[in-house]
């Protein structure tokens, strides 16, 4: 075996996820230390340009979720540095960040997403709120899913039932951002499909069928073991099956992703899959669905993170 | 991971947890707390000691000391009652607040967080109610639930417990039927609101007490962290047959030593220890040891006035920010230890409000922990014990920011309510946040 690279894992940050972010580090951590890579995990601040001028790390992994970790910022960074970094560029990580144009372009690409309208905090200052929740339930009915434009692990989002709860599904979702996604919820089987791409292109890993306990995979059901019950392979048809693997790698295609991401469905009676949304840094901590489907598939996780930063140190 | 016709569960065991542990499971809130620690972050969320203000060559060589003379006793198993010569110490700080006991009246215990498991292990059955103030702690708050017990929070005002409404509470209880095990009770610069109950109220309260046949429970960590005079006499002072006593060196001292002691009538005290050997054996003999010696060899005292002194600045500084950028926000006035409590506008929400406050680099804790029926919405805590007087001052010039924000979505949305936890400490930071 080839000399193991350094790698610098950057985790924690100061997004809402920094918590998730630090966990999702330290397995990425576990890893590639299986795997005989040597790491070393740093919080990112102030200090860390400095840091990285004169420690010159061979190759960079941003396990960091949320803002400045999935908004391309710290990759745009790491772009005019030239230190090769595992992940999404920072182009299309803006891209994917941004729920509302993620669905636009997976859409364009064929693949179909749930009807939505996207509202800044503003929109509603000037048209008056009750007017304008009554076009959009008027619209899209009811139930509906609410989340803020950009974030993940379900941190702000909630699941609307009827028109009266709407307003503070709102609220929520403006507490963590100033444009929010009102989405109609289609009523199914929620499901993910990771992909990986080590240098020879993007595979997708098989799903896993998410369901959890409470009916909602929201903050508490993500985290807490037992929670949720995953299921691998997903309980749909097997053409369904082929149908969510074809689709994720044509919005992983779409949206210009690279190296690894998570791409969530959610399949309807019908046996419909529908975009959701495609994360450009999954979790990856000991409850993470992306984890789970590389263990359910027989893949050695450590093996992938490994193959994943040769990948990135071997870029042109 | 199991692996099962009925699908992958990452905790196989999650259908065998016993009923106490319900609730404890991740937080939305809790996560949040995590930014909490970075420097970029004005934390008014925890309630850590500063204790960069202690003597630290003093405190190494009461370290060096006890290892140097009882080095193989501070490391061995010690007494499940705790060490005589640092209950004798105990004895001559208690009597400070006027507290007479002596040294087999006292048992130390692994911070006084364990004094009130204890307490509440032996008192409470499923259903059980405890009355506690109007809010109460939220570290109390855990452990009672962790017992399944039934928080009956009491109305307060600026000096306290209101007695006419404990006294009607007792009726209502009595009158369904429910055991109540005892009163629950901060009296001094009270965690969270940072009151104090009056001289004239703690009377009145062991006399309603008495007269019902209820315990008491006074949890007193701050009571000599007073800023201008001290607070009345303690209740433990008047009553010592019906009042179990709680304190702690974790903020006269440190909270990384983790000693506190409980003080209670003869019986209580043998079912404690017995129950404290059950639990954890003996409490630190090393701990114990060091803050002997420590109390032995050094002006303690003078200590102490070196942290009121700290704490005192520091309130100012939130009280004078305070009325700087938030000019029409209710909030306490504490005379002594880490807290002051704030009432929002009507139709905010704290927690909800959280996620906008961590986006603004500052941090507080929703009014919704220190509650064990979901109320307190419209408060929050914001401690000043910690953060330096200037990052305090920014902290609440953030905060205002927040608020005004908050105020203008709910005046687009109307108000919106948070959903009612069913473990509140999971709304308040860990142990660990500055």
């Amino acid at each position: 075996m080839a000399e193991m690279p350094r790698v610098l894992i950057l985790s924690g940050g100061i997004s809402h996820e920094r918590d998730i972010s630090l966990k999702s580090g330290r397995k990425v951590a576990d890893g590639l230390l299986s795997h005989g890579v040597s790491v070393e995990l740093r919080d990112p601040d102030g200090s860390l340009i400095e840091y990285l001028g004169e420690s010159s790390p061979e190759v960079i992994w941003p396990v960091l979720h949320g803002a400045s970790g999935e908004d391309g910022a710290l990759r745009a960074l790491l772009e005019m540095l030239n230190i090769p970094y595992v992940g999404s560029t920072a182009d299309a990580s803006r891209i994917a960040w941004n729920k509302p144009v993620a669905k636009s372009l997976a859409e364009r690409a064929g693949v179909a997403s749930p009807p939505s309208i996207t509202l800044s905090r503003d929109a509603f200052r000037e048209l008056g709120a009750e007017s304008v929740l009554e076009t959009v339930t008027t619209s899209l009915g009811i139930p509906l899913i609410v989340k803020p434009a950009q974030g993940g692990s379900a941190q702000g989002v909630s699941w609307v039932d009827s028109s009266e709860d709407l307003r503070k599904a709102m609220v929520h979702a403006f507490t963590y951002s100033d444009i929010a996604l009102i989405e109609k919820r289609i009523v199914g089987v929620e499901v993910c499909v990771p992909i990986i791409d080590t240098g020879d292109g993007p595979r997708a890993i098989p799903a896993v069928e998410i369901e959890p306990l409470s009916g909602h995979y929201d903050f508490e059901a993500r985290y807490t073991a037992g929670a949720t019950r995953f299921y691998t392979p997903p309980r749909l048809e097997q053409a369904t099956l082929d149908s969510l693997s074809a689709l994720a790698l044509d919005a992983f295609t779409a949206l210009g992703l690279r190296d690894l991401a998570r791409v969530d469905f959610i399949v309807d009676n019908e046996g419909k899959p529908w975009f959701l949304e495609a994360s450009t840094m999954p979790g990856l901590t000991e409850t993470s669905s992306t984890a789970l489907a590389l263990d359910a598939a027989g893949y050695d996780v450590g093996g992938v993170y490994g193959a994943l930063v040769e990948a990135a140190l071997a870029r042109p | 991971m199991m692996s099962s016709g009925s699908g992958i569960s990452l905790d196989p065991w999650f259908d065998n947890y016993a009923d106490r542990a319900a609730g404890l499971s991740a937080s939305e809130v809790r996560a949040l707390f995590a930014v909490a620690s970075r420097p970029e972050v004005v934390s008014l969320a925890g309630g850590m000691p500063f204790v960069a203000a202690l003597p630290f060559d003093k405190v190494r060589s009461s370290v060096d000391s006890v290892l140097a003379s009882q080095g193989p006793t501070a490391l061995q198993y010690g007494s499940g009652q705790g060490l005589p010569s640092l209950r004798e110490k105990i004895r001559t700080i208690m009597a400070e607040e006027g507290i007479r006991a002596g040294v087999d009246d006292i048992v130390v215990t692994t911070g006084s967080q364990q004094g009130l498991d204890l307490v509440a292990k032996l008192f409470v059955n499923p259903g059980d109610a405890i009355l506690a103030e109007s809010p109460s702690y939220v570290g109390a708050m855990g452990v009672f639930r962790s017992y399944q017990a039934r928080v009956e929070h009491i109305e307060m005002d600026e000096h306290g417990m209101i007695p006419a409404a404990l006294t009607q509470r007792i009726e209502e209880l009595r009158a369904a039927q429910v055991p109540i095990k005892f009163l629950y009770l901060i009296p001094n610069f009270q965690n969270p609101a940072g009151v104090t109950l009056s001289a004239s109220r703690r009377v009145e309260i062991l006399d309603i007490a008495k007269d019902n046949g209820i315990l008491i429970v006074e949890d007193n960590p701050y009571g000599l962290l007073w800023f201008d005079s001290p607070p009345p006499q303690a209740l433990r002072s008047v009553d010592d047959a019906g009042v179990i006593y709680l304190g702690s060196f974790s903020k006269t001292f440190a909270p990384g030593l983790r000693v506190g002691w409980v003080v209670a009538p003869h019986g209580i005290r043998e079912k404690l220890v017995l129950a404290s050997e059950a639990a954890i054996l003996s409490p630190s003999s090393f701990a114990q040891m060091v803050l002997a010696e420590y109390f032995e060899s050094h002006d303690w005292k003078g200590q102490i006035d070196t942290f009121r002194g700290v704490y005192r600045e520091r309130r100012d500084a939130m009280s004078d920010a305070l009325a700087t950028y938030l000019p029409d926000i209710a909030h306490t006035n504490p005379a002594g230890g880490f807290y002051l409590w704030l009432t929002l506008p009507e139709g905010l929400d704290s927690k909800e409000m959280l996620p906008r406050a961590i986006t603004e680099l500052v941090a507080y804790t929703p009014g919704t922990a220190f509650f064990a029926n979901g109320e307190g919405q419209r408060h929050l805590r914001l401690a000043f014990c910690y953060p330096e007087p200037d990052f305090i001052t920014e902290g609440i010039r953030r905060l205002a920011r927040v608020i005004t924000e908050e105020r203008e979505l709910v005046e687009t949305f109307g108000p919106a309510t948070s959903e009612v936890p069913l473990a509140a400490n999971l709304e308040s930071p860990p142990p660990e946040v500055t």
